[in-house]
C-alpha cells in the first residue's frame, strides 16, 4: 500500500487527459501561428521577385504585336498546389452561417495565382515578353471526408526574344 | 518542337498546318506524398508533393501531344491549351492540345 503513488498517477493521467482533451485548441493556435509566419514569408519573396520582374511585360492579349525582330518564341508553364491551414477552414464555419466574403480564404488563392505567374516568367529568364498569359484554377480535391483540400493555380503563356537579347 | 499558345510563332512563318493534336494523362497521387500533404495540410500554404505531381503530369501530357505531332510530321503546335479534371477523388487528368503546324 502506497498512497502516494496512487495518487501520482491520477494525476500524470489527468494532465495528460486535459492535453488530448485540448489538443484540437493546440492545434488551431499552432496552425494559426505558423500558417501567419508562413504567409508572411511567402508575401515577402512575392513582393520582392515581382519588384525584379516588373519591367518584363505579361500581356493576355492574343492578337500578336507585330514583331518584325522576334528571335524564337517558346511556352512557358508555372504551377502551384496550395491548401488553407487549419485555422482559417475553421473560421470558415462562420463564415458558413453567416455569409458573406471569405477573406482568409482569398489570401491563400492570391498568394497561389502571384507564386504560379513568377515561376511561369521564371521558367524563361531571358525573355522580352510573355504573350497571351493564361490563368487557371483547378479543385484538385474539395476535401470530403479524410481527402487533403487544397487548388491547383496555373499560369502559362508564350514567351517571346527578341533580336537585340540574342545578340 | 517548338510550343507557343498564340495563333503564330514569333520569329518564324507557318508553312502548313496538320490539325488538332492532344495528348492525356490522368495521375493518382501516392500513399506517402498524399500522408505529408495532410500534414502540410494543418499549417497551409503549398503543397509541395503535389505540385511536382501535376507538373510531371502536365509533363506526360505535353509529351504525348508532341509525339503526336511529330508523327504527322509538324515541327510546331501552336495554340496550345491546358485543362485540368478531377476524375475521382485523388486522381486529376491533364489534358493538353493544340494545332500541329510546320514553320520555317
Amino acid at each position: 500500500m502506497e498512497p502516494q503513488s496512487q495518487e501520482d498517477v491520477p494525476m500524470i493521467f489527468m494532465i495528460i487527459g486535459m492535453l488530448i482533451y485540448t489538443a484540437p485548441i493546440w492545434m488551431l493556435l499552432g496552425a494559426w501561428i505558423i500558417g501567419k509566419i508562413t504567409e508572411k514569408k511567402h508575401y515577402k519573396s512575392i513582393r520582392e521577385r515581382e519588384a525584379a520582374w516588373v519591367q518584363i511585360p505579361a500581356l493576355t492579349g492574343k492578337q500578336v504585336p507585330d514583331l518584325p525582330n522576334a528571335y524564337d518564341s517558346q511556352l512557358v508553364v508555372g504551377s502551384v498546389v496550395v491548401s488553407v491551414d487549419h485555422f482559417k477552414r475553421w473560421l470558415s464555419k462562420f463564415r458558413m452561417i453567416f455569409g458573406g466574403e471569405m477573406k482568409s480564404y482569398a489570401s491563400v488563392i492570391d498568394r497561389g495565382r502571384r507564386e504560379a505567374i513568377l515561376r511561369m516568367k521564371e521558367a524563361c529568364p531571358d525573355a522580352d515578353m510573355f504573350l497571351n498569359c493564361r490563368l487557371e484554377t483547378s479543385t484538385v480535391s474539395n476535401g470530403k471526408g479524410k481527402a487533403v483540400g487544397c487548388a491547383e493555380v496555373i499560369a502559362y503563356g508564350t514567351a517571346v526574344r527578341l533580336h537585340q537579347a540574342a545578340e | 518542337m517548338i510550343l507557343t499558345n498564340v495563333e503564330s510563332i514569333p520569329g518564324h512563318t507557318i508553312t502548313e498546318h496538320y490539325g488538332l493534336v492532344q495528348g492525356s494523362t490522368i495521375r493518382a497521387k501516392h500513399v506517402g506524398r498524399d500522408l505529408m500533404a495532410g500534414l502540410k495540410n494543418i499549417v497551409g500554404g503549398e503543397l509541395k508533393g503535389y505540385t511536382e505531381l501535376m507538373m510531371e503530369a502536365r509533363q506526360e501530357a505535353t509529351n504525348r501531344m508532341i509525339a503526336q505531332a511529330q508523327e504527322l510530321g509538324a515541327n510546331a503546335i501552336i495554340n496550345v491549351r491546358f485543362t485540368t479534371t478531377s476524375v475521382t477523388q485523388g486522381a486529376a487528368e491533364m489534358l493538353a492540345y493544340g494545332t500541329a503546324v510546320q514553320c520555317q
